[in-house]
This record gives C-alpha cells, structure tokens and sequence, in this order.
C-alpha cells in the first residue's frame, strides 16, 4: 500500500513538473514578460556564478592536461595532449562542471527563496494581487539561467583551455605553438555545437528544478531546507542523465 | 427582488488527502455585510477565505463571488476579480524583498498606473493605517503589529469592494489588536465594504459588533445601547464552524442567545 503511494506521488510530481515546465515556456510567448526580473536573475545567475566558472574551469583543464600528459607520455602520444583536453573541455566537462556547479549555487538559492516565499504565504499573495507567479518567478528564472549557462559554459572552457595549456606548456614542457595546434586539430564544429547545445539544456534543468521544488515547499522553514536539498540533488542527476541523453542523440546524429 | 449576495458558498466541500476540511458548507456575504467566521484551530477557516478568492479549489459544491462562478473559472479569469478584492494574510505576506512603499503600490505597479497617482494613493492608504513614515522601510524593520498594518494598507490601496482579513490580530498583544480591530471597524463605516474576518478571538468579534468609527474624534467609540440596534451592529453576522460543518449563520443576538451547548461553550 505505501509503495502504491510513493508511486502515486512520484507520478503526480512528474505531472507538476511537466505542468510548470511547460506553462514556464508557454509564457514567453504572451504578454506580460517580466523583463526587469529576467535581467535581475542572469546578473544573479550569471555574473553571481562567474568566479567559480572560471575558477572550476581553470582547474578542471589544468588537471586534465596534469593527468593527460603523464598517461599520454607512456604511449609516446604526450603532443596530443592540447587535443585531448580541448575535446574532453568542450564536448563534456565544461558543460557539465558548470551546470553542476552552477546547480549548486542557483537551484538552492532559487528553491531556497521560492519556498520561504511559499511558507511565508506570499505566493498566495502575490496570485491574490493579481500577478501570475509562473510569470514573474518561474519564467524569468528559466530563460536567464538558459542564456547564461550557454556564456557561462563558454567561459569555462576558455578557462579549461588555458588551464590544460599552462599545465602543458610550463610544468611539462610541451611546445605552446604545438600545443595550441594540436588543440584545434582535431576540434569540427559538430563538436563545438555539442558543447554548446548542452548548457541551455542544463540551464533550463537548474532553473525548472529549483522553481519547482521551491514552489511545492512545506513545513516551515525545515521544509525550506528539505527543498534546498532536493534541488541541488535532483537538477544535478538530471544534468547528468541529460548529458547523457543530449551525447547519445548528437552522435548518433553527427557520428561523433 | 433581493440584492445579489457578494459572496455564496453552495454546499462546498474539500478536502487535503483524504481529511475532509469542510464538508458541504454553503453560506452568503450580502454587500456591506462583515462576516465574522468563528471556530476552532484547524476546523477550516482560513482554507474557506482562500476559496473566496480562487487561492484554492473546492472538490465538490459551487462558489459565487460578486454573481459569478468561479468554481471552474481558469486562473487567467480570476485575474480581473481579484482585483474587487483585497486579502489581509495570517502572517501578513509582505514581500520581505520590496519596500513598504513597494509593497502597498504592488498592484499598482502591475497595472501600470502611473507613478504620481500611485504614490497618492500609497500615501492614502498608509495614512489610513497610521504608518506614513514607514513608506522607506522594509518589512522585517517593521514590528508584528506594523506589519498587519501595512498589510491592511495594501488591501485597501485599490478600493476593493471585498476584504478579506485571515486572522489579522493573532499573535499581537492585546492593545496592538485593539489598533488593528479599530482599523476594520474604520474601513467598514467609512468605506462600507464587504468583509470576511476570519478569527478566533471572541473579544475581536464583540468590540467589531459592539463598536463604530466616530469620523468626528478619529477614534472607535461603542455604539449607542439606546438606539434602534441596541448598540450591535445589524451587518456584522456570524459563521461558526466546527470540524469543516457549519454550526451557526446568524447575527450577534442570535449567536449570543443559542441554546446549543458548544457554541455556548465556545463564545464564553
């Protein structure tokens, strides 16, 4: 009887979630857009997430190229390593690193304050003064996170880039003009697109996931924590099975 | 032909998996009436004013509000009347992230209305509750009391024809709910709108039918026991509810005078 239950319960969240998901974009295409909200959120999203983007980035690559070089060497292969972290930057790890991080930093915070919003009845308040809060919360969250996460994932594998390329060039004594070269050899365009396809997909995971867990708060401010936590652990899996899901669909698209 | 209520409740029911909340309720609000609904903790009081405004839905049972139904009304409908509507929340709901100028003007801004009537009518309202140097302040620099204040203010800020107050004095000190009561009482004679007060303090609800706003000294003074009303105002009435049921609909006399054991209980 209980297991009935948690199914039953499971099923209806994946009918809520789908529910906002899908009202949250259906929103963009009629009036009123809060635009102010949407600027407000991406400076938060964005700009807020910036100094760990570029500092996980930065390490990510330069402990690949660390890790990368020294593996490479036994093969006789230590030119590749310029390819090896680029590839490995922009087709996974700086997409997933970012959205990881950033689902860290911002599904918390959104769930955190949508659901003090929630407990605090002033969701209810704000239907009760006649604005939409799908519109002006949920909305505004989603499409910022979209757009910053693709600048952000950007940023990262710059980083990642350079990180790999510090590692190369000035602890492993690898040629920078070879190193630079050997980066963009073998980098197609399929693979840039991969890259970048990925972050407005986990952006939108981040941003939904926080809203939703936020939104469906109770019990106080235990409740609040609760949802925290849900939010991070959920829009993390997510981002991962995502990932999955987006490589599986792009190689069998692009063959790579 | 009698006046359309302001709002009907017609064997309504609900219930939050599978504990019924209220059970086949069905009442009327006429306009200008203060409704005063009664009962125990958790017997479903402020669950049936969030009804009233489409916060929630009713399992079974219809719900009018100023003629129209809005039992099934998409949310995107009950825009335009919520907008007749003012709601005064437990735990006042400020916006703790906007001003309490921000907070009174929130509906304003919504709408567009343009700034130099706004900031009139945010002033209006924040006299009307006594708290016009607050305009600048944010909600947690406010106390308890200050806080239901502003709430009022942001009720009343569009001139609605219904508010609703969800237990608007509980947990203030006694002379704190005296303040807040005094500002029903003065929003009812001056405005003459139509209220549900949801409480469970009987000395709130007998100062509300006992007393009226003297325009002349500013103040609430207790009605004249000599007149025609026997000091107790006639539309100040009654809902009591017990376990989500309806035990009592009536006005003061007749709510003081009931033979019926608990509510006697209940009101002493």
């Amino acid at each position: 009887m209980r297991l009935i239950l948690h199914v039953k319960s499971a099923v209806l969240s994946v009918q809520d979630y789908s529910l906002l998901a899908a009202r949250s974009i259906a929103n963009l295409f009629s009036p009123p857009i809060y635009w102010a909200d949407v600027f407000q959120q991406a400076d938060l999203i964005g700009i807020g997430s910036l100094p760990i983007v570029l500092l996980t980035g930065f390490f990510t690559g330069a402990v690949l190229g660390l890790q990368s070089v020294t593996t490479l060497a036994t093969f006789g292969a230590k030119e590749v390593t310029g390819s090896f972290v680029t590839l490995s930057m922009i087709k996974e790890l700086g997409p997933v690193l970012t959205g990881l991080m950033v689902s860290g930093r911002c599904a918390s915070g959104i769930a955190s304050e949508l659901g003090s919003m929630q407990v605090t009845e002033q969701i209810d308040a704000m239907r009760a003064l006649g604005t939409d809060p799908t519109r002006k919360l949920v909305t505004p969250r989603i499409l910022s996170a979209v757009v910053m996460l693709f600048f952000l994932t950007i940023v990262s594998d710059a980083t990642g880039m350079a990180g790999g390329a510090m590692v190369g060039v000035f602890m492993s004594g690898l040629d920078a003009t070879q190193y630079l070269h050997s980066s963009f050899q073998y980098l197609r365009y399929m693979d840039v697109l991969q890259g970048l396809v990925k972050p407005a997909f986990f952006g939108f995971v981040i941003a939904s996931v926080g809203c939703f867990c936020g939104l469906r708060t109770r019990g106080g401010t235990q409740g609040v924590g609760r949802s925290t936590t849900q939010a991070v652990v959920y829009s993390s899996v997510f981002i991962i099975v995502v990932d999955f899901l987006i490589s599986r669909v792009m190689i069998s698209i692009f063959g790579r | 032909m009698p006046a359309q209520p302001i709002v009907a409740f017609d064997r309504v029911s609900l219930a939050f998996d599978d504990n019924p909340v209220l059970d086949s309720v069905s009442f009327s609000v006429a306009a200008g009436e203060t409704r005063i609904i009664l009962g125990p903790a958790g017997c479903g009081k402020s669950v049936l004013l969030k009804l009233v405004n489409g916060l929630l839905r009713p399992d079974s049972g219809r719900i009018h509000v100023f003629g129209e139904d809005i039992t099934d009304l998409p949310e995107r409908d009950l825009y335009p009347l919520r907008a007749r509507i003012g709601m005064v929340f437990q735990e006042s709901a400020l916006f703790d992230s906007l001003s309490v100028h921000d907070n009174v003007a929130y509906r304003m801004t919504q709408d567009h209305t343009p700034v130099a009537e706004s900031d009139a009518r945010v002033l209006e309202s924040l006299r009307f509750v006594e708290l016009e140097d607050t305009v600048n302040l944010f909600p947690s620099e406010l106390s308890g009391g200050m806080r239901r204040r502003v709430a009022i203010a942001r009720a009343v800020v569009s001139r609605p024809e219904l508010i609703l107050y969800d237990s608007p004095t509980a947990g203030l000190d006694p002379i704190t709910s005296a303040t807040i009561i005094e500002l029903l009482v003065k929003q009812r004679d001056v405005s003459h709108t139509t209220a549900l007060v949801v409480t469970h303090r009987m000395q709130d609800t007998f100062t509300l039918a006992t007393h009226a706003y003297d325009t002349a000294s500013h103040r609430m003074v207790p009605m004249d026991k000599s007149g025609p009303n026997r000091g107790v105002d006639p539309r100040t009435r009654y809902l009591v509810l017990k376990d989500g049921r309806v035990v009592f609909d009536g006005d003061t006399p007749a709510l003081t005078a009931s033979p019926d054991p608990w509510l006697k209980d209940f009101i002493s």
